[in-house]
């Protein structure tokens, strides 16, 4: 072997290397343990559940995907604050080089304030309130919209349905949640709707607790009203409970337009039965084209029979693949590679809407956006961004009386 | 607003209150004789609910008729309960016997959410959605029946306490412990049989919630405080007290909710509290502490 040759054997051999390096770095150095911090109890134990669905369904799609093994911690809230904040740093104490979570805007807050005190990255999977990427934080990334875009897509998309199905409501009745996800978006649905040119008014605003034992009240007031859409912001058991009375009270608004959880999800679809059709859910969602979420539909058929794939399963499944793409672009599970290797992160081949997934320097996915979901025949129907829709939307909502 | 809204929130609210006032009652009864104070009143309504759930969706018996199964399941477990727990630490200081209810309570939870996993669950009945219209009075149909039920459950226990031996007796020991012992009375299975009938009160006001609530294991804190709310403003050891508290709290955050914020409903019966402890400690209808 010549000189030349020598030469350029040896510069195969190290870019060879460079490539296979990290992957044998990273299986001698073991898989990255994530916390992954969820409400598994408390009030909403039934959505940090659901959450964890999307953790069950992760290791073989990660894998065939060519990223690096994952060890989950896992941690529960308790669907409180204060639990939420020891939980982190529990898990810390742990070992966890990487933390997930925690589906609600308060939680996730306390354990953001956690993870940027011990330098250790937070990837949140679901949780809306802006200001959580606004701290100037630098361990801390979200890749779901803050409250100010799920407004701003969804009053756009309304205005679209409404443009489709050439009719409009003219006034709304607003409900929202009065905990922080529900203030947030109230505050932002103030700002917001003028610059959007919205054909309706909002002639009632209803703030209630999200867990009241009885919103008859509540329904009451919003049909007295005269309102012919509701709008609102609700969670899970509140949101079957608004239902229930406007059936038992006989109230069918022309639209229900949701802007949070609880609408689209499979305990309302499954304890509603016919009743739960023709809410429309302005949320986070996947593009149910893309090769990845026809994935994640299988492996959730596979594993969850009559379980649909939802935001809670997506959001909580791509943030562990944030963690994995970042762990084996850094080759290392040292904190600040990895918050390096997370802030660099370009992920085309995802499963949410929207071109990928990104973070500016706030550490904000900002091109993530929502879907406009239908309920229709006990499933959840994309009926908007036109790209990623599949049918067109039933419009008016049919009335609850004649089902 | 007009006054038909007023009107239907009234009659909501009242209903709602009867119901209310029935699960207080069993708070109540338990407190009026045995002096002690059941923190876990919560979550034994919340295993009648499940009870209910279970009878409803193995067998299809709808929760009104499983009512009688489960308050007698529930009088039994507070029999037992008081005979061979409670009574042992009944001598002890407030806060032992505290710690104790409240361990019960954190165990009901426990065992609940092994049972029947963290989700809220439902009894679907064919009338759950139904409601009455008279007029412009638009009344749920399942809160007409629970309010109904409630009121039948509730006068024969006022009936059971007034008229029957066994009721007068426990009414005696209550009134004068050491005075029953004298005159001979089996305090021990009297406070036995108060506990369960008090249990057995949880288990009838689970049966009628479970038509209005979904039920979930993180479910009875949110009642415990409610009934103490109630006992509290009615009188502490009060039947009529209790069921009138029950009343008033379902009226008043009813009609709260519409005047006020939905969201201040809450605010509102604990406003009620406070304005009854400052004016009448004792409670609407309840004695002073001798």
């Amino acid at each position: 072997m010549d000189r030349r040759h020598l030469l350029a054997s040896g510069a195969a051999l190290g870019a060879t290397s460079t490539l296979i390096l990290p992957t044998r770095l990273l299986a001698a150095a073991g898989p990255l343990k994530v916390g992954v911090i969820l409400p598994r109890s408390g009030v909403q134990a039934g959505i940090g559940q659901d959450c964890q669905r999307g953790v069950d369904i992760a290791a073989p799609i990660l894998k065939a995907m060519g990223m690096p093994d994952l060890q989950i911690l896992s941690g529960d809230t308790e669907s409180k604050v204060e639990t939420a904040r020891s939980t982190a740093e529990k898990l810390i104490g742990e070992g966890a080089q990487l933390l997930i979570g925690a589906f609600d805007s308060g939680q996730t807050t306390a354990i953001a304030q956690v993870a940027e005190q011990k330098g250790v990255p937070l990837v949140i999977n679901i949780a809306a309130a802006p200001q959580i990427t606004e701290q100037g934080y630098k361990f801390v990334f979200r890749n779901f919209p803050t409250a100010g875009t799920i407004l701003a897509n969804a009053f756009e998309q309304q205005n679209a349905i409404f443009k489709q199905v050439g009719d409009a409501p003219k006034t709304v009745v607003f409900m929202h949640v009065n905990d922080t996800f529900g203030t947030a978006m109230a505050g932002g649905i103030g700002k917001l709707m003028p610059k959007f040119n919205v054909p309706y008014k909002v002639v009632e605003t209803i703030p209630y607790d999200p867990r009241a034992r009885d919103l008859s009240v509540e329904i009451s007031k919003a049909k007295a009203s005269g309102a012919e859409a509701l709008l609102c912001v609700s969670r899970l058991n509140d949101a079957i409970l608004l239902t229930r009375e406007m059936i038992k009270q006989r109230w069918t608004p022309k639209a229900v337009m949701s802007m949070g959880p609880g609408w689209y999800e499979d305990q309302y679809l499954k304890t509603l039965g016919k009743y739960s059709d023709g809410p429309l859910t302005f949320s986070p969602w996947y593009d149910p084209k893309k090769k990845l979420s026809q994935t994640l539909v299988a492996a959730m058929a596979k594993s969850f029979p009559g379980v649909n794939l939802n935001t809670n399963h997506v959001f909580t499944f791509e943030a562990l693949l944030v963690a994995a793409d970042a762990y084996k672009r850094a080759g290392s599970s040292d904190p600040k590679a990895l918050a390096e290797a997370i802030r660099k992160t370009n992920i085309a081949d995802n499963s949410s809407m929207g071109p990928g997934i990104m973070f500016n320097a706030k550490g904000q996915n900002d091109k993530v956006v929502d879907g406009a979901v239908q309920n229709v025949g006990g499933k959840q129907v994309v009926v908007q961004p036109e790209a990623s829709a599949i049918a067109k939307p039933i419009w008016p909502m049919p009335a609850y009386d004649k089902r | 607003m007009s006054g038909g809204l007023y009107l239907n929130v009234a009659v909501s609210g009242l209903l709602t209150g009867l119901i209310y006032g029935l699960s207080a009652l069993g708070l109540s009864v338990i407190f009026g004789v045995i002096r002690i104070v059941n923190f876990a009143h919560g979550e034994m309504m919340v295993l009648g609910m499940f009870a209910t759930l279970v009878l409803f969706r193995a067998l299809g018996i709808d929760p009104l008729l499983s009512l009688p199964l489960v308050a007698a399941a529930l009088f039994a477990f507070g029999y037992l309960l008081q005979d061979l727990v409670v009574r042992r630490v009944a001598h002890l200081a407030d806060h032992m016997q505290f710690l104790l209810m409240a361990s019960i309570a954190v165990m009901l939870i426990s065992v609940c959410l092994m049972l029947f996993g963290p989700d809220a669950q439902n009894a679907q009945v064919s009338y759950g959605f139904d409601s009455f219209a008279i007029g412009p009075l638009l009344v749920d149909k399942v809160r007409v029946y629970a309010g109904a039920a409630a009121l039948v459950v509730s006068g024969l226990l006022f009936a059971f306490f007034h008229y029957t031996p066994t009721g007068k007796a426990i009414r005696a020991c209550g009134d004068n412990y050491t005075g029953a012992l004298v005159v001979g009375l089996n305090v021990r299975r009297l406070y036995a049989l108060t506990f369960g009938i008090g249990t057995a009160c949880l288990g009838a006001a689970g049966a009628i919630m479970l038509l209005l609530v979904d039920v979930h294991p993180y479910l009875g804190p949110s009642y415990t405080l409610l009934a103490f709310i109630i006992v509290i403003i009615g009188g502490m050891g009060s039947l009529p007290g209790a069921l009138l508290g029950g009343i008033l709290i379902g009226v008043s955050e009813a009609l709260a909710g519409v005047i006020l914020q939905p969201s201040l409903k809450s605010a509102f019966s604990f406003g009620l509290l406070i304005l009854v402890l400052l004016v009448r400690p004792q409670g609407l209808l309840g004695k002073v502490a001798r």
